[in-house]
Order: C-alpha cells, then sequence, then structure tokens
C-alpha cells in the first residue's frame, strides 16, 4: 500500500508512460537496443502503475484526477475503477508481451521504419490506457480518436496500394463512425443532461428521466454504431481490411487494444450513461442482443469461408467481439459479467492466435490454411498453442473461454431469452468448424504436393516463441482460476 | 498614456502605411523593420485596450477630440471587440514577420508601397472592429476593401481578372450596405450604435417596414464581403491568385472580420429579439449555413489547388459561423464568436504553412506535398495541426467551436445544421488525410514505387531535408501553438471574454 496521494498520480503515469517514451523512442532509432530499451521501460512502468491501481481498486477505491477543465461543465479527467481496470490490467500486461514478439518478427523479416512503428506502437498504448481510465465522454473520444490515429501509419505499415486501401478504410469507418456518429450524440448528451461524467454504478444512468425515448433510442444506436471499433455489423468492415498490417499490430491492436476500445466504449456507454434501468424501460438490451447475434452468426459463416489465416481470424474477432457486448446486453448480472470477462479471456486466446499466425509466416511465409499441413509436427509448440487458444475460442473447459460460455449462457437463461441460448450453441458449432480444421490438419494432414517439411522449416526465433507460449499459458491459467479477473468484475456488478 | 490605447490601435499602423512611402529609399530591409515594429506596437496597444476593457468589466468608449456622440467619432471597446483586436493584430503581426522572403520575391520592385497598403488594410480592419459608428464603419471598410484590391491585384497570372471581379461584387456589397445605413439614418437621424440601439428598440420602428428593409440590405451587403454561399464566387479566385504574404493577411482576416460586423449589427445596434420576431426570413438562414457548410466542404474537395481548397474551406467555415449566430441561443452565438478566433487563427496557420510549401516546392497542386515530412518535418507538423483544427481533433480549437456549435444547433432543434458540420467536418477529414497520405508515404500514382524488397515495402528515395526559413518558421509555430492553446483556454476565454457579450434574452 502507497499513500493516498501516490493513487492521485499513478493514473497520469500510468497513462502517459508510453507517451513520455516516444521522444526517446524516436530518438533512438538509430540504436534499436536502446529504442526497444525505452520501449520496455515503458510498458514496465505502465503495467506497475496499473498494478498498484489494481490492488487499490480491489480495497474498494476508485480514483478520481481531473487533468484540464476545458469548459465550464466539461472537463479532461481520469477515473480508475473496477470495469476500467479490467482492460488496463490486460492491455498493460500484453503489450509486455506483445512488445517481445513484436522485436523478434520486424528484425527477423528486416522490417523497414521500425522506429515509426514503435513510436506508433507507444501512442496507441497510451491511448488504450487513456480511454480505460477516462472519467467522461469527452475524455474518452479524445482517446479514442488518438487511438483511431496513431494506429493509421501501422496499418499503412507496407505502404503499397494493398496497405494505403486498407488504411484509408480503416480511418474512413472509425472516423466516419466517431465523428459521424459518436461526436453528436455526446454533444446532444450534453445539452440534455448538463454533464458527461460516467455515473458511479450500472443501474442509474445519466439520462433524465423526462428525456423522449425517441431521442435516447437514437443517441443509443448512434452510440452503439458510432464506437465503429467494436466490429458490430455492418460496421465491421474495416476490420478484415486492417489484417494487412504486420501480425504484431493485428495481435495486439486488432484483437486486443483497439477492438477492445471499441468494446470498452460501447459498454462504457451502455453500463454507465444510460444505465441498466434505461434500457431495460425501452427494451434495448434485447434488440441489442440480436443485433449483435446476428453479428455473431454471420461472422463466424464468413469466416468459415476464409483461407488467409488472417482474414480468418479477423472475422472469428468480429464474432467473438459481439459476444462481449451480447453479455452486457442481455441485462442479467451473470451475462454482464460473462460478456465483461471475455474481454480478459478473449485477449489472451485471440493474441496467442494471431501470435501463432505471425509466427508460421516468420518461419515459412505462408498465409494461407491450406498450406499448412503438416506443419504442426515441424513447429510443434507454435500449433500447440494454437490449439490451447482455439479450445477458448469454441469454449471448451478448462481453458477461459469456457468461462464466458458458461456465464453468458446462465445469464441467457437469467434473463429467459432462449432464442439467445440457441445462437450461443449455434456458433460454438461454427467455431469448432472453422477452428478445428486447422490443428488436425497442422498435426495430422499432409504437406501440400511438392513440398517436403524437412530441415527447411524449423520454428519461429525463441523471443517469438515465448511470448506465445505465455499468453496461451495465461489462457489457461484463466480457466482454472477466473477469479483473477472476476473479482473486479463481480464489483462492477455488485 | 495608457487611456489612449484604443486610439493607438487605429493611428499606428495608419501612421505607419503613411510613412512607409516615403522610407522607400531606405531599402527593403527597413521596411520590413518598420512595418514588424509598427505592428507589434498596435498589438501592445490592443492588448492594452482588451486590459483596460477586463479590468474594468465594462465597454471602453474613445471620443476622438472629446466629440460627444452622436456627433463625433466614437470608437467602442467591448469585451468581444477586444478580442478580435487582439486576433487581428496578431495576426497581422505574424503574417508581417513571415513576410520577410515571400513580399520581396512577389514585390521586387515596390515593396514600400506594397507594405504601404498592407498596414492601410490592417488599419481599415481594426477600425472596423473598433468603430462604435455605422458611417466610420462603411468608411473603414472602403479602406479595408480598396487596399485589399490593390494587395491582390499584386499576384501573378490572373491575379487582375480575379480581383477585378472581386472588384465589382465586393462594391457592390458595400453599396447594399451603405444603401442600408441610407434607410436607417432615414428613419432614426442617427448613426451610432449604442444610441442606435436604444432608437430602433420603439415599437413604432419595430414594426417599420423601412427599417426592415434597411436591416436587410445591411445584411446582404455584409453576406456578399464575408462570402456566405451562394454570394461566395469571388472568394477562391481572388484569394487564391493573391502572393503568398497577401493570401495570410487576406484570408485569415477579411472574412473574420465581416463576420464580427454582422454580429454587430444582429446583436448591438438590432437585437436578437427584433431579429428572430420580426424579420421574416430569419427561420431560412440556418439552411443557407448549411448548405454553404457542406457546399464548400464539398468544392474544396474537388479542388487541385492547394491554396484554392483552403479558400474553399473559408466558405464552409463562414457556413459555420453563419449558423450559429442565427441558432438563437447562447451556445450558437458562443460557437460563432470563438470560431472567429479559431478560424482565424488556424486559417493563417494553414495559409501560413501551405505558402512556405509551395515557396520551397514551386508546386501548387498535391504534387507540393509529396515526402513533405521528409523535407519540411517541422512545417508538416504544423500543417496537421492546423489541418487537425479544421477537422474539429481535440484538443484543437477548432473541436471546441465544433462542440459549442453542435450543443447550440442541438439545443434550437436545427438537426440539419448539425448534420451539415458533421458532414463538413468528415469532408475535411477526407481533404485532409488525402494530402497527408502524399506526405507521408510519397504519391504512388504519380512516381514508380522503390524497389521492393520481398513483401511489397517499397523504401522511398532518401529525400533532402529543406526546412522553410526561419522567418516564416517561427510566425507557423506560433501560430500552431496558438490552435492548441486555445483550445485548452477554452474554458478562459469563453468566460472572461465570450460571455460578456452574450445578447440579452439568449
Amino acid at each position: 500500500m502507497f499513500s493516498p496521494s501516490f493513487y492521485q498520480i499513478a493514473p497520469v503515469i500510468a497513462v502517459c508512460a508510453s507517451l513520455a517514451a516516444v521522444p526517446l523512442i524516436a530518438l533512438s532509432g538509430s540504436r534499436p537496443n536502446l529504442r526497444e530499451f525505452w520501449t520496455f521501460l515503458a510498458a514496465g512502468v505502465k503495467f506497475a502503475m496499473v498494478f498498484a491501481l489494481a490492488g487499490w481498486v480491489l480495497a474498494g477505491n476508485v480514483v478520481e484526477v481531473e487533468l484540464i477543465r476545458v469548459l465550464p461543465e466539461l472537463s479532461i479527467a481520469l477515473r480508475v475503477d473496477s470495469f476500467g481496470m479490467v482492460f488496463a490490467l490486460v492491455s498493460s500486461f500484453l503489450w509486455m508481451v506483445a512488445a517481445t514478439y513484436t522485436i523478434g518478427y520486424m528484425r527477423k523479416l528486416n522490417e523497414h521504419a521500425q522506429t515509426r512503428f514503435m513510436v506508433c506502437f507507444a501512442l496507441s498504448l497510451c491511448a488504450a490506457i487513456g480511454v480505460a481510465f477516462s472519467a467522461n465522454l469527452l475524455t474518452m473520444y479524445i482517446f479514442y480518436e488518438m487511438l483511431s490515429l496513431s494506429t493509421y501509419p501501422l496499418v499503412a505499415h507496407h505502404q503499397d496500394k494493398e496497405g494505403r486501401a486498407g488504411a484509408r478504410k480503416y480511418l474512413a469507418f472509425l472516423l466516419g463512425g466517431s465523428v459521424g456518429l459518436v461526436l453528436p450524440a455526446m454533444i446532444v448528451i450534453f445539452a440534455i443532461t448538463g454533464t458527461v461524467n460516467f455515473a458511479d454504478n450500472i443501474n442509474s444512468g445519466i439520462i433524465p428521466a423526462d428525456t423522449g425515448s425517441t431521442l435516447v433510442v437514437i443517441l443509443f444506436f448512434a452510440c452503439l454504431f458510432g464506437f465503429a471499433k467494436n466490429g458490430i455489423m455492418p460496421m465491421h468492415a474495416w476490420l478484415p481490411g486492417a489484417m494487412v498490417a504486420p501480425t504484431p499490430v493485428s495481435a495486439l491492436l486488432h484483437a486486443v487494444a483497439v477492438v477492445k476500445v471499441g468494446v470498452f466504449c460501447t459498454i462504457r456507454v451502455m453500463l454507465y450513461v444510460f444505465g441498466i434501468d434505461l434500457m431495460d424501460d425501452l427494451n434495448l438490451g434485447v434488440i441489442t442482443a440480436y443485433i449483435v447475434s446476428f453479428t455473431i452468426v454471420t461472422a463466424s459463416i464468413i469466416a468459415l469461408t476464409k483461407d488467409n489465416l488472417k482474414a480468418r481470424l479477423a472475422y472469428s474477432t468480429i464474432s467473438q467481439l459481439s459476444y462481449i457486448i451480447l453479455g452486457v446486453a442481455l441485462l442479467a448480472p451473470a451475462a454482464i459479467e460473462g460478456g465483461i470477462i471475455h474481454i480478459a479471456n478473449h485477449a489472451f486466446s485471440k493474441i496467442t492466435l494471431f501470435f501463432c499466425a505471425g509466427a508460421i509466416y516468420v518461419a515459412t511465409h505462408k498465409k494461407n490454411i491450406s498450406e499448412m499441413g503438416g506443419l504442426g509436427r515441424v513447429m510443434p509448440f507454435t500449433f500447440g498453442a494454437f490449439a490451447v487458444a482455439s479450445l477458448s475460442m469454441i469454449g471448451v473447459p478448462p481453458v477461459a473461454g469456457f468461462i464466458t460460455k458458461w456465464y453468458l449462457l446462465v445469464g441467457a437463461l437469467d434473463a429467459g431469452q432462449l432464442g439467445i441460448i440457441l445462437v450461443l450453441l449455434a456458433s460454438t458449432l461454427l467455431n469448432v468448424a472453422y477452428f478445428a480444421p486447422i490443428t488436425y490438419h497442422a498435426f495430422f494432414g499432409k504437406p501440400p504436393a511438392g513440398e517436403v517439411h524437412g530441415g527447411g522449416i524449423k520454428e519461429a526465433p525463441l523471443i517469438m516463441v515465448l511470448p506465445i507460449l505465455l499468453a496461451a499459458t495465461i489462457s489457461v491459467i484463466l480457466g482454472f482460476y477466473p477469479d483473477i479477473m472476476m473479482q473486479f468484475v463481480k464489483m462492477v456488478t455488485s | 498614456m495608457i487611456d489612449q490605447a484604443p486610439v493607438f490601435i487605429v493611428i499606428i499602423p495608419l501612421l505607419a502605411a503613411l510613412l512607409l512611402v516615403f522610407a522607400t529609399p531606405l531599402g527593403p530591409r527597413f521596411a520590413y523593420g518598420m512595418l514588424v515594429t509598427a505592428l507589434a506596437a498596435t498589438l501592445a496597444a490592443a492588448l492594452a485596450t482588451l486590459n483596460l476593457v477586463v479590468a474594468a468589466n465594462q465597454a471602453v468608449h474613445y471620443r476622438m477630440g472629446d466629440w460627444l456622440p452622436p456627433h463625433g467619432i466614437e470608437l467602442v471597446i467591448d469585451h468581444l471587440s477586444g478580442v478580435v483586436l487582439v486576433l487581428v493584430a496578431g495576426c497581422a503581426l505574424l503574417t508581417a514577420i513571415y513576410s520577410l522572403r515571400t513580399a520581396e520575391q512577389d514585390n521586387p520592385d515596390r515593396l514600400n508601397q506594397y507594405y504601404s497598403l498592407f498596414a492601410l488594410l490592417v488599419t481599415g480592419l481594426l477600425g472596423m472592429v473598433a468603430s462604435g459608428d455605422l458611417f466610420n464603419l462603411y468608411v473603414l471598410l472602403e479602406i479595408s476593401a480598396l487596399s485589399s484590391y490593390g494587395l491582390l491585384a499584386r499576384g501573378g497570372g490572373q491575379a487582375y481578372y480575379a480581383t477585378f471581379k472581386y472588384l465589382i461584387v465586393g462594391t457592390i456589397g458595400a453599396c447594399f450596405y451603405l444603401l442600408g445605413v441610407g434607410y436607417i439614418y432615414i428613419m432614426t437621424g442617427s448613426l451610432n450604435m449604442a444610441d442606435l440601439a436604444v432608437i430602433l428598440s420603439r415599437p413604432e420602428l419595430q414594426e417599420s417596414v423601412s427599417v426592415k428593409i434597411g436591416f436587410t440590405l445591411i445584411i446582404l451587403g455584409i453576406w456578399i464581403k464575408m462570402a456566405l454561399f451562394p454570394l461566395h464566387a469571388w472568394l477562391p479566385n481572388a484569394y487564391s491568385k493573391a502572393g503568398t504574404t497577401t493570401a495570410c493577411l487576406v484570408a485569415p482576416l477579411m472574412t473574420k472580420v465581416s463576420v464580427y460586423i454582422m454580429l454587430r449589427m444582429m446583436f448591438t445596434v438590432f437585437s436578437a429579439d427584433y431579429i428572430f420576431n420580426q424579420i421574416a426570413w430569419s427561420e431560412l438562414v440556418i439552411y443557407l449555413a448549411s448548405a454553404a457548410a457542406v457546399v464548400g466542404m464539398l468544392a474544396a474537395l474537388a479542388q487541385r489547388d492547394l491554396r484554392k481548397m483552403l479558400t474553399y474551406i473559408i466558405v464552409a467555415e463562414i457556413g459555420y459561423m453563419t449558423g450559429g449566430a442565427w441558432l438563437a441561443n447562447a451556445a450558437g452565438f458562443t460557437g460563432t464568436t470563438y470560431h472567429i478566433l479559431a478560424d482565424g487563427l488556424m486559417t493563417l496557420c494553414l495559409f501560413m504553412a501551405v505558402g512556405a510549401i509551395i515557396y520551397r516546392t514551386g508546386e501548387t497542386t498535391k504534387a507540393a506535398m509529396v515526402g513533405i515530412f521528409q523535407k519540411m518535418p517541422i512545417t508538416a507538423v504544423v500543417l496537421v495541426i492546423g489541418a487537425a483544427s479544421i477537422i474539429g481533433v481535440p484538443p484543437t480549437c477548432g473541436f471546441f467551436s465544433k462542440w459549442y456549435l453542435i450543443q447550440g444547433a442541438a439545443q434550437a432543434g436545427a438537426w440539419v445544421f448539425v448534420a451539415a458540420l458533421l458532414i463538413a467536418s468528415l469532408v475535411a477529414a477526407v481533404i485532409f488525410f488525402r494530402l497527408l497520405e502524399v506526405a507521408f508515404f510519397g504519391d504512388l500514382d504519380a512516381a514508380p514505387a522503390a524497389p521492393e524488397d520481398g513483401h511489397g515495402q517499397g523504401h522511398g528515395p532518401a529525400v533532402a531535408r529543406a526546412e522553410a526559413p526561419l522567418s516564416m518558421l517561427i510566425p507557423m509555430m506560433i501560430s500552431a501553438a496558438g490552435l492548441i492553446v486555445l483550445g485548452i483556454y477554452t474554458r478562459e476565454v469563453v468566460s472572461y471574454f465570450i460571455s460578456w457579450s452574450i445578447p440579452a434574452g439568449f
């Protein structure tokens, strides 16, 4: 335990550590080892701060820090509560893991513009933690935009036609959603309530009771679709396009930071701006649940058709993100818990899968699933981790994904939504259908005609395999000890 | 001495304009130094006046030669005109510093005359803001207009033709204004703004058709001067053909001062109550403003020439400000007045950055942008900050003016205007990202990609560093920093200056 004043400054350090590292990283571009040292230093400081705050939050405290008061009734302020802590812990921890992996990947492939890459990486992590610790809509919006802009050069990294087209689409969807829908919604909310601060609990929200229901419904859907990073159809189209980015970007940003920021913002607004009571009164929860159910099933079906491994993972991500929103939309406590804990569970499992895809690419330069027959026998660690993570996606005990499915099913029963249970079952079957063949094929299949996996192909470098194994192990640990995260989640719903 | 500050705001640049002509034999460096010194003194006077206003918490009245109004000439400076004066003087000073290289390049033979017109234009603009009298305002309007015709015509190529068109249209606008003032004078017998406000509140004048016609003519004249769509056609050509310095001076300030005059007419001479209850067409203005915002931005999207693109953005921004003023609520008014400051600064910032890029590369289209991040990194960052402000990315000031405008529109139920603001922001994002993509990654269409290294990552050829000269960089950096500082101190600006001017009844 530290003094309370430490906890006032800790969130600021947690957010700004990677921001402070940006000039250092940029200036040490000619000395890669020093540059990487700054990245690790910032990641370590960030995680240490988040970890220290986690203990403080568990003790029942909420930290609030006002940074700048921009308008008389409007400020840029940070707040550390249990819900934000779930996301902050996951993303700050995975930054360290991903940084290790990234260094291996970028150096092995001898990628260009590594300094720019690391700078944008650090900026995007600052934005992700900023979103997690935002105290009001304005602050969250600012960090949300900062994340869109700082990840743009990462997506466009290859600078070729395909990369730029993907990056353009990325910005078009994300900025279109945020400027076109979220910004006006936020200002209208400010105009009718006089505040944009989040409520203290998940029931009441901040919208006054006498607001017209049509307006509330419009505002709600503007936020649901406006936070386009959450991948709800039809705002999902940027995600497969953004997969042109180098794999570490896909791994950290499009499995963890970016998409989770979208989901996090959506849930933050659903629970802390609109509140459960209002959503229940207007039946918004049920409608949302069916909208995201459509996404869950459709994205899974599309995933089945993709032969490119990263594209399949991308559609799997779209589907899994909607699980999180589905849980919250059901409005039953167990379902909300299942949804929120899936932020952590999905992050660890999906980052493993993307890391594996990158490791396979580095080792063999293969992108398509059909070319991966028999690879598991020469890359046992990579494909072993892949198997564990896909079990988590499917929801097999004891891997983490099972916990999510369990809570979601219980929650759906509590909410009396039998249709949703069918959706969950169908999507589980679809998950099996698109994940199981990859592992099976890799271990028991034959190499493509004319290729022999002899001594030429071996595992990716150790610096890449270790993060894979670590992430996969944590997926299993979270399955055995769900309380690690669940203690924070329970504080949200209590 | 400090009480005399208001008059120095007008007198210093006027004297400078006169002396500059006679100082021709002393050479271009002397002229530059004199202009910068004079404008720095003007800025100091403007700041001192603003300080007077804030200290007294009321408008400062300065009577020329101690003649009493309504007969004497009166300068009236309240919180609103105080900050606009600082903005005008500040932008003029930055442009003057910036002009070291470009003004000589554009006017090798008549630099002193050019600088003299420069100072005269600034005199006119400052005088319009400080004036408390409708007819003096007209005189100063003509002073600034005539000097701007001279400045704009100094540009190359088709500048003469474009300026001639502007001269015709601008004169028509001034005539409309003068005609309107004539109507008001016939009906009231006064030209002093404060005096008029009292007289015009009489019930019989509130109903009078002549006064309504007078008001309509005045507003029409101002709209022509500020290039509100569809009266904007003169602006893009006139501004984009001008020399770099002229564009940097004229583009941010002239339209903004016109918007200020519109606010003065609407809320000081007439009243919110009169406009929104007596003037039948007042409800339609918001649609006109929405159209201006969208059409202006779309037209900007279609431009190849960088400066012409910026001039169409001005047309869109004029739509924002007009809309805010006619929303008839406090948030809309705050948004408009705040945006006068914000837009003045961001237009200046962008025109200076683009001017520097054109100065270094010699290109005026998208081709000028290729590899700017390597070539001119500081200029590129300035451009990014200016673009972010136009798009409305927090924490630049452009975000907060949009915040107030959208809030005001939502409160007034003007959803068309909300939609127009958002569409304009999104189009602005497209406009600038198209440029920044080329600036950052190079142009794939124009030049074939450099040799590929296995998986499609072209490494462009190394570009030599060619940053803009320091005389350009410093004012650019100040204006870019100003965008962020103004954004962060929005609360202070609004509560110390703007909130005092919110008209009664809002």
